[in-house]
């Protein structure tokens, strides 16, 4: 959405970011990791947002991705960082596959309930599924990296950083790319009117099924990485309020701009220990009021900060559609 | 016999104290259009005022009905006034933004209320078993009921009627549905539609906390109350339609029996069967079973 920024620019910005966490210390280094992992979640709901649709129910493909990877892990001793992530990828967008033709059909508040109810049933079933451990889960081993196996805790937590950091920064490229497609374009356009769309010649659920599916994609990748760092895995993946913090990040860097959603990702993780380790009885409540002084004062997210000035730049060009205008109208 | 019997007299306890709460939140999103995640924690707010109440009563050593009667004065006034402060002070600002940005207003509303209550009753499981004694046990068809359970029912059918009275056969009711179905017009019509706002949404948080009271003494207080009561509340509200009583009606009964048939005949499907007749009745009839569908704009 930021036009002007090559990918190749993208790339170098992904490689600093990933060299950076050689100087960082370890504690940043594991919260910029679960930063990143929620930020490739909070991505895909950008992306399926596009089409004005908002999913409640991306703790699913979260869970599927953790478990999947998990239960490959165990039972064939998979314990490559990088091929987990796949594995993840894979049971996320399976999973979507399923779920996304017949969820597309539905809009506004009644697609967020049925997501939101498909990923409780999700749960239920976990709670209850003595095999998989039931409401305590289970644990899987130290993630390996291309043969490598490391013992160092730090070194450990630099190669979860950095494969982290590397995937979320290349979905993230790849989102940028989608975003000016033409497909992307023609989710802005569902978004505004679906049927006007479907006038058009295009099939609106045919968009939306791809946008979920690419959705459920990064949430089955960002459950691998939770799986990793963690090393552990629960029917928490599910639960609601699990997805709702994803929804969260995605309404805090607002939808104009990939790199808010890292951003957006970090303050919240910032936001939450800083609160844990000096509020550790309230830290909810300062996360409540955090969220909403920026839905107050920032209406339009944490991307609103510099993509505004931006828009106000290229406006005369007329190099906007007109939904992103109106997007940035409101 | 006796074991369907069984099922059908639980699912309508269950159904009786959900129907309560599942109301509030189907006015609320008829008259505001906001679907309250925080609605939950009204419930529980409720449930820990009742037992601070009950507590209290016990205290200056009150007779158990005096303690319920003390409870559910004291629930109803305190939350109405944390429905009109909180409409009035806060979700008043977010008006005209997006359901999904009114929804996470309610979801930071949520998180806040959850340490509010912590902060206030602490951790541990809180008790307020006074009034459930209340009633005695009576022995139905050979089956033994603690009378509380079974006097739930017909306390909330009453409410329910209430409700129902109110919105159909009095002109105030006439407003809110005025409200409800078109709001620039009752405004032009000279209906102050802030009031109906606030009047509206402090009933909500006063069916949830009531719903909360009239449970309180059949549980335990602890952390976690609430976003079970929301997501089973929601189910509620989307099987019967958002914004329909009946459909809350019915959607409490519903998800009452399911509950109560699972926990009978196949207890490892009880959390989730609720969530799969929301899906199911989702996938055929995505405005519920008691909305009219609604025209669009092209």
């Amino acid at each position: 959405m930021k036009p002007g920024l090559h990918p190749l620019v993208m790339l170098a910005l992904v490689a600093a970011v990933t060299l950076f966490g050689r100087v960082l210390p370890t504690w940043t280094l594991s919260l910029a990791t679960i930063a990143a992992s929620n930020a490739l979640i909070a991505l895909g709901i950008v992306v399926l947002a596009r089409t004005g649709n908002v999913s409640f129910g991306q703790g699913l493909f979260f869970a599927g991705g953790g478990y999947g990877v998990a239960l490959v892990a165990n039972a064939w001793g998979i314990t490559d960082a990088v091929a987990q992530v796949i594995i993840g990828a894979v049971c996320g967008g399976l999973l979507g596959l399923v779920i996304g033709p017949l969820i597309a059909r539905y809009s506004g508040i009644f697609f967020g309930m049925l997501t939101l109810a498909l990923s409780m049933v999700l749960y239920g079933a976990l709670v209850k599924s003595s095999a998989l451990g039931g409401s305590d889960g289970f644990n899987v081993g130290r993630p390996s990296l291309f043969g490598m196996i490391f013992n160092d805790t730090r070194e450990a937590d630099f190669m979860l950083y950095a494969v982290s950091v590397i995937t979320t920064g290349l979905a993230g490229i790849a989102a940028t790319i989608l975003f000016r497609s033409e497909l992307g374009l023609v989710s802005l356009a569902v978004r505004e009117n679906n049927l006007r769309t479907e006038y058009l010649g295009l099939s609106a659920t045919r968009i939306i099924t791809i946008n979920f599916v690419i959705a459920a994609i990064f949430a089955g990748a960002s459950g691998a990485f939770a799986l990793m760092a963690q090393r552990h895995v629960d029917p928490q993946f599910a639960y609601w309020t699990t997805s709702g913090e994803f929804v969260f990040v995605a309404v805090l860097a607002g939808y104009q701009s990939v790199a808010a959603v890292f951003v957006a990702s970090l303050a919240l993780e910032l936001v939450r220990s800083f609160s844990n380790l000096y509020l550790p009885n309230t830290w909810q409540l300062v996360l409540g009021a955090f969220l909403l002084g920026v839905i107050l004062f920032l209406p339009r997210g944490i991307g609103s900060l510099w993509v505004r000035d931006r828009h106000k730049r290229i406006k005369p060009a007329a190099a906007l559609p007109v939904a992103a205008q109106k997007e940035a109208a409101q | 016999m006796n074991l369907f019997l069984t099922i059908v007299l639980d699912g309508l306890i269950q159904a009786s104290w959900l129907f309560v709460v599942a109301l509030g939140l189907t006015l609320v999103f008829g008259v505001l259009k906001i679907l309250n995640i925080a609605h939950g924690s009204f419930y529980a707010l409720g449930a820990y005022i009742a037992a601070s109440a009950v507590t209290l009563a016990a205290a200056y050593s009150l007779p158990p009905a005096a303690g319920f009667v003390a409870m559910l004065l004291s629930v109803s006034l305190i939350a109405a006034a944390v429905g009109i402060l909180l409409e009035r002070g806060l979700l008043k600002m977010f008006y005209g933004r997006d359901e999904v940005v009114l929804l996470l207003v309610t979801y930071a509303v949520f998180l806040i209320l959850e340490d509010v209550t912590k902060l206030i009753w602490g951790v541990n499981p809180i008790y307020a078993t006074q009034p459930y004694e209340l009633f005695g046990k009576l022995e139905f068809a050979g089956l033994y009921y603690v009378g509380y359970d079974l006097v739930l029912i017909p306390i909330s059918a009453a409410i329910g009627f209430l409700v129902w009275f109110g919105l159909n056969r009095t002109i105030t009711g006439k407003i809110v549905l005025a409200v409800i179905h078109n709001e620039e017009m009752s405004v032009s019509m000279g209906v102050r539609v802030n009031r109906v706002y606030a009047a509206a949404f402090a009933f909500g948080v006063l069916l949830a906390a009531l719903g909360g009271a009239l449970t309180a003494p059949k549980i335990s207080m602890q952390p976690g109350l609430s976003s079970d009561v929301i997501i089973l509340s929601f189910a509620i509200v989307v099987i019967g339609g958002l914004g329909s009583v009946e459909g809350a009606a019915v959607g409490a009964i519903l998800v009452g029996l399911a509950r109560a048939a699972s926990v009978h005949l196949m207890p490892q499907a009880e959390l989730f069967v609720i969530y799969l007749i929301m899906a199911a009745v989702l996938m055929f009839r995505p405005e519920g079973l008691f909305k009219r569908e609604t025209a669009r704009r092209i």
